[in-house]
């Protein structure tokens, strides 16, 4: 019985920890509908930056958090620039848009990987912290929570978030009612990429990491925003759960390596059926 | 649309170029990157079937490539059989499987196609890690007695380089015969807009499997001639998420939805990536540049080389497709 | 005349709204069909119904006799209906011909890629888009493209065309010009059916009309009867003197 309750909690940690990865996605992919092929990147960068913070001023995770969160927000609004911009004002149409930003955003996650392993190539790192691996978890977790609760409320009760949401459910009624759209894109990104940042940077105390780990994350991130919808981040934390909570009880069953399949499966049927998340309307 | 037979001539005479030069000059070392020439271009030829002429975009399609690869690798392996049979039965095995997906996930629009097909592929490459027959996350390798049949080591690289040729040219000739009959206007039709597609009589449903299909069947075979080469087959080299973004790339480069596009689209990538990785400068950094450049011509070309010349020099508007 | 379309207590609900409520007519053979009703009256939904763009909620739609209920969309086409969209659908990057082309090698006719060609070029005669073939479609004004909606169909051999607003933007002159060819399509011995706003139009060249209101068929008979209709007056025009109106133009 043990057994199930050890699982459950490490299940629920987990998926506070892959929900926390998952929502700058979420964030990206409902306000500017695109799927951030960087994501991964992004999370990978947060990791080193957390180790190199660490290394040279000892300055642990959890504090060096808020300080990716301002770096994450920069590089985000200047990415924004480089490679979405000119995407957003000229695609042709949507489908054109689609293509062109899921490949501009793939080059920026190729610029960032490939900047990674010229200086650190593929050595597994880790940071050490005199915390155990359940109290590092605990933390990422109520960080997860404390994200969470913020960009919930920033979203919903600041005139930015509104403004956000707005230009999320029809960009051209939003510009209508005099919205700088292209400003709320810009700060969207900005932020979506300071939270895969932030995430990366916690979960780097949580878990070992090298310059490739951040692709599981944003590939579990994909499964993640299609199981909890994209439209606010309590739906990408409980999918997260969701996530951790099957994964972890899998892994009690079947050979822990068949989880990916079963994962990615359930991707493909929720897409299919349920392409608005497990919560939304169906079809 | 006869003009446009000079733009298949053209590619054509690019293909045979890679095929004659390390045969003429005997030479081994320009057979190997020849290879990888000839694969790209087949790889993307075959993907532009179903991403320039239909409009749905595979981000997994390297799937079918792993898939003919292992099916391929393993029918070797276990049982025996010829490579040409095996190269078949791998092609037919993935156009089945792309049909069994296509049934499902081509009711899927724009990024969640995408999506699905990246799912799709770290599905199955999470399944053949954990396949004990397959050789799990290690793979499979050759035992050296298994070129005997093929008259040794060396003339199998030379027979695998010449089966490699004439896929690329079937592939080529299909994709062009395709783009010119009523079939290929259908996808086109549908590429364009779907719902009015149906309203005039295309049964999308099917048209878009079959362009799925055929767009499986080449990487498969392509894929199955590669591992057999390779001597050696394992889940992260022949489910590559990479490669699956390269397709892409190359497509776009050369001029999605031609004929000439996608071997130009191959070569010049194949060239850049080459120069990359030789020069001492960029060697470590090639990634980043790939990105640098890919971003470049997604911003700047996203009609690729093809788009760009016809737009800009008059002449070659009717010409090159 | 024999029918050559029944629909049989169709409907259609979307939620809880009922946009389509038992319609049932036929349509003859030859003839040409109006449909008119205020806005969201379902007459494009009575159109997307018939030819299973929607699926129905009930009813039974025959063509040429047969059930045709829940055939899909192409394969209506393929019988010999041929549809145009009130929001013009033109296939942007493609050519005027080749939108024309998938028409005739798609619809009934079901020609070669060879013969649609040729048959491509002779509709694009007819509806005077011919110095236009050559022309990405996306790059057509409104009346052409409205226009090129009518040349798909006609390519494809239809019996039966169904035309959704094809007149609507259109100025008086344009007007004019499509209802000549509007005329020359019955004169082919094909069978239309049409929505229309412009009352004065479509009272000019319909056989016979049908009126929607709510979802429900009000009223069904020759022009000048339905425009007499006291029904269709209150429900439809509003104000019987417009009606009046509307009848001393014809």
């Amino acid at each position: 019985m043990n057994v199930y309750i050890d699982t459950f909690i490490n299940g629920i940690l987990i998926g506070l920890i892959y929900g926390l990865a998952a929502m700058g996605l979420a964030l990206i992919w409902g306000v500017l509908k695109v799927i951030n092929l960087s994501h991964g990147a992004f999370i990978t960068l947060g990791m080193f930056l957390s180790y190199l913070i660490f290394k040279y001023f000892h300055i642990p995770p959890y504090i060096s958090v808020f300080f990716t969160l301002i770096i994450g927000f920069i590089l985000g609004f200047l990415a924004y620039f480089i490679s979405l911009h000119k995407i957003v004002s000229h695609a042709k149409n949507f489908k054109e848009y689609e293509l062109s930003s899921l490949l501009s955003t793939f080059s920026l996650s190729l610029i960032i990987t490939g900047f990674l392993l010229f200086i650190f190539a593929t050595t597994p790192m880790a940071i050490n912290l005199p915390l155990s691996l359940f109290e590092t978890k605990l933390l990422a977790s109520f960080f997860s929570i404390i994200f969470t609760i913020a960009l919930t409320l920033f979203l919903y009760k600041t005139y930015m978030g509104k403004a956000i949401r707005a230009v999320s459910q029809n960009i051209d009624a939003a510009k209508l009612m005099g919205v700088n759209t292209t400003l709320i894109l810009a700060i969207s990104f900005a932020i979506g990429i300071s939270l895969a940042m932030a995430a990366g940077n916690l979960i780097a105390m949580v878990f070992p990491f090298s310059t490739l780990s951040g692709i599981l994350y944003e590939l579990k991130s994909f499964v993640i925003c299609v199981l909890g919808g994209l439209g606010n981040p309590v739906g990408t934390i409980v999918g997260g759960i969701i996530l951790g909570l099957l994964e972890n009880f899998f892994g009690l069953f079947v050979n822990q390596g068949l989880v990916p399949f079963i994962e990615f499966t359930i991707l493909i049927l929720l897409l299919i059926f349920k392409p608005n998340g497990l919560f939304g309307g169906s079809k | 649309m006869k003009k446009n037979l000079f733009s298949l001539l053209l590619a054509l005479g690019i293909i045979f170029y890679f095929i004659l030069t390390p045969m003429i000059l005997n030479s081994p070392i320009l057979r190997e990157s020849s290879f990888t020439t000839l694969m790209y271009i087949a790889l993307a030829i075959s993907l532009n079937i179903l991403m320039g002429f239909t409009g749905y975009v595979s981000f997994g399609h390297v799937v079918f490539f792993g898939i003919g690869g292992y099916i391929t690798f393993a029918l070797l392996y276990y049982y025996k059989i010829s490579l040409f049979l095996a190269l078949i039965l791998a092609g037919i095995f993935a156009a089945l499987i792309a049909a069994l997906l296509g049934s499902v996930v081509l009711n899927l629009r724009g990024a969640y196609f995408a999506i699905a097909t990246i799912g799709i592929n770290e599905a199955i490459k999470s399944l053949v890690n954990n396949l004990e027959f397959l050789g799990g996350a290690e793979g499979l390798f050759f035992n050296m007695k298994i070129y005997k049949s093929y008259g040794g080591p060396q003339n199998a690289l030379w027979l695998s380089f010449y089966l490699l040729g004439i896929i690329t040219i079937v592939v080529l000739i299909i994709s062009y015969l395709i783009k010119h009959s009523k079939f290929g206007l259908g996808l086109f039709a549908i590429r364009e807009d779907e719902d009015a597609a149906s309203t005039l009589g295309v049964n999308t449903k099917l048209f878009k499997t079959i362009a799925f299909m055929i767009s499986a069947f080449f990487p498969a075979v392509v894929g199955g001639i590669f591992f057999f080469k390779n001597g050696s087959i394992d889940p992260g080299s022949a489910f590559s998420l990479t490669k699956s973004v390269e397709m892409i790339f190359m497509v776009m480069l050369g001029g999605i939805g031609t004929i000439l596009g996608p071997v130009l689209g191959a070569i010049t990538y194949d060239k850049i990536k080459e120069t990359l990785l030789v020069s001492e400068a960029f060697k470590n950094l090639h990634l980043t540049i790939s990105g640098i450049i890919l971003l470049l011509i997604v911003l700047f070309v996203p009609e690729g080389i093809i788009g760009f010349l016809r737009r800009k020099i008059k002449v070659l508007k009717n010409i090159l497709d | 005349m024999p029918s050559i379309l029944k629909v049989e207590n169709l409907s259609k609900k979307f939620g809880g709204l009922l946009a389509l409520n038992n319609v049932s007519f036929e349509v003859k053979e030859k003839e040409i069909l109006g449909i008119i009703g205020p806005n969201g009256a379902g007459k494009s939904t009575l159109f997307k119904c018939i030819t299973s763009i929607y699926k129905p909620s009930s009813g039974k739609v025959y063509f040429k006799e047969f059930d045709v209920t829940n055939y899909p969309t192409y394969k209506k086409v393929k019988m010999g209906m041929a549809i145009t969209h009130q929001i013009v659908k033109p296939l942007k990057e493609l050519s005027v011909l080749e939108n024309v082309m998938v028409g005739a090698c798609y619809g009934k006719a079901n020609l070669s890629i060879k013969e649609a060609r040729e048959k491509a070029l002779e509709v694009l005669d007819f509806v005077g888009l011919y110095d236009k073939k050559d022309l990405e479609a996306g790059k057509l004004n409104v009346p052409q493209k409205k226009r090129l909606e009518m040349a798909r169909a006609l390519a494809s051999d239809p019996e039966l065309i169904f035309l959704d607003e094809v007149l609507a933007g259109l100025n008086p002159a344009e007007v004019s010009k499509m209802l000549d060819v509007i005329l020359k399509i019955r004169e082919k011995g094909i069978t239309i059916l049409m929505i229309e706003h412009l009352m004065h139009a479509i009272m000019k060249v319909s056989d016979r009309i049908i009126v929607l209101d709510h979802g429900q068929k009000i009223a069904e008979g020759p022009p000048q009867k339905v425009a007499k209709n006291e029904k269709v007056i209150e429900a439809y025009l509003g104000d019987p003197k417009l009606a009046l109106k509307l009848l001393k133009e014809k």
